[in-house]
């Protein structure tokens, strides 16, 4: 069956399977390979996108599901060719290693810096226990998304660091 | 795994799901798809149909009156995280959903997935079993109302016939001043709880306890009420000493699962110390 949806910015129409999930879509039709698929049973966190602004897993969301949405994949998060304050913020922390669950943890941090731009280490650490890392042991995650914050609108000033 | 093949519907009108459901043997419903799709990835389930009702609009209301909330089959953990007249008017609802999966999850998985899927740690049942819920569902042969303490008959088992759909939760009012709380034990927040405790009471006017409400999750094949403990708290006042007595009581009632994740034992244990911790805050003590 058909299904149309905006991504990214641009309207797509597609062809797959009921069975085909969002995230298969995403990397197989449509070549958007920056979407991670982990466990593929919505436990890792690194196939998250944004769905109408909200961070879902891709796996576990049909592409027919998709039908008329928005979605918003890594890829989407910066328009230019320059990285998102979010982004440059996961640079400048070593935020990453092996950057394997790197395009979950931005979709899913900026997400929440959209809705709570004030939110403190410990909310950040509740909604990023949705994602798994086997690298960094997350220290650097938090340190990189509290930081950004200060990009967000809302958001506490640069250097508050609470 | 990728999943099995089916056929999908998207029907406009709830009718139009029921008759679906009805017409294919082994037809699943479709809401968040955050338990069936999973259990379709293990291969642990391969429904020849799913009836996707993310048309119906009528089932993501939040209702309050002064019978109570009425949640449709639709609403989202993070649609009751979001609505702060929940706060007031059913606190221990508020308080066990914010246990419920983690944030992608939370949004997309739905109040009437959680039933229907009835998994024997989840929040959403065992609040509905604590708290009295009536379960409204509807099926080719019309309407019926259930108790939610009717509805559960073991790990992913429940009454649901094949063509019904549950619409709503209807939670009964909560009292003014009524005492509560709730207390889960899982490796991470958001994971599947080793055993979780809610418990309610109301007082009378010398502080004695009565209509308690003890409901424990994980620690059986199904969410189910401890009316043995339930029986031990009313009509004493809440003292550390009944709570203990009540916390030995509790771990006594309960029939847990033996598997990786704990012994029998184990959970038993848990479970008493779960409940003690969880009167200890309706009672205020610390």
């Amino acid at each position: 069956m058909v299904v149309t949806f905006n991504l990214n910015g641009n309207p797509v129409e597609v062809e797959v399977e009921g069975r085909t999930t969002l995230v298969d879509c995403l990397r197989h039709q449509l070549g958007q390979t920056g979407t991670h698929v982990g466990c593929e049973h919505g436990v890792c966190g690194a196939c998250t996108v944004l769905v109408d602004g909200e961070a879902v897993r891709a796996c576990l969301t049909l592409a027919v599901q998709a039908e008329g949405v928005q979605v918003v994949t890594v890829e989407g998060l910066s328009r230019e060719e320059d990285l998102t304050p979010l982004q440059k913020a996961f640079r400048k922390h070593h935020a990453l290693q092996c950057g394997f669950c790197t395009p979950g943890m931005l979709t899913t941090a900026h997400a929440l810096l959209s809705n709570e731009p004030t939110a403190d280490a410990d909310r950040i650490r509740e909604v990023l226990s949705g994602n798994i890392c086997r690298c960094t042991g997350y220290i650097p995650i938090v340190e990189a998304v509290l930081e950004a914050r200060s990009a967000y609108p809302g958001g506490p000033p640069a250097g508050d660091a609470k | 795994m990728k999943l099995p093949r089916f056929d999908y519907a998207r029907p406009k009108t709830l009718r139009e799901a029921i008759g679906l459901l009805g017409a294919t043997d082994g037809a699943k419903l479709l809401a968040g798809g955050q338990s069936l799709i999973p259990v379709m990835a293990y291969r642990l389930a391969a429904p020849p149909l799913l009836v996707d009702i993310c048309d119906l609009e009528e089932l993501t209301r939040i209702t309050l009156s002064r019978s109570g909330v009425s949640l449709g089959a639709r609403v989202r953990w993070c649609d009751i995280e979001a609505d702060k007249r929940l706060q007031e008017a059913q606190p221990l609802l508020v308080a066990m959903i914010s246990h419920v999966a983690h944030y992608q999850i939370r949004n997309r998985g739905t109040v009437g997935g959680s039933l229907a899927h009835a998994d024997p740690a989840a929040e959403m049942p065992g609040f509905a079993v604590t708290c009295d819920v009536e379960l409204v569902v509807m099926g080719s042969a019309g309407q019926r109302i259930v108790a939610a303490r009717e509805f559960f008959l073991g790990p992913l088992e429940t009454v649901l016939r094949p063509d019904e759909i549950i619409v709503e939760a209807r939670i009964p009012a909560w009292q003014p001043g009524r005492r509560w709380g709730f207390e889960e034990f899982a490796r991470r927040r958001g994971d599947f709880a080793l055993a979780g405790i809610a418990v309610f009471f109301d007082e009378d006017a010398a502080g004695r306890m009565s209509n308690a409400h003890v409901g424990a999750i994980g620690a059986a094949s199904y969410p189910r009420r401890l009316v043995a403990v339930e029986d031990l708290l009313n009509g004493q006042n809440a003292t550390a000493e009944v709570i203990e007595a009540a916390g030995q009581a509790a771990g006594e009632a309960v029939d847990p699962m033996d598997d990786l994740h704990g012994s029998v034992e184990y959970r038993r244990a848990l479970v008493s110390t779960l409940t003690e911790r969880a009167l200890r805050h309706a009672a205020g003590l610390q």
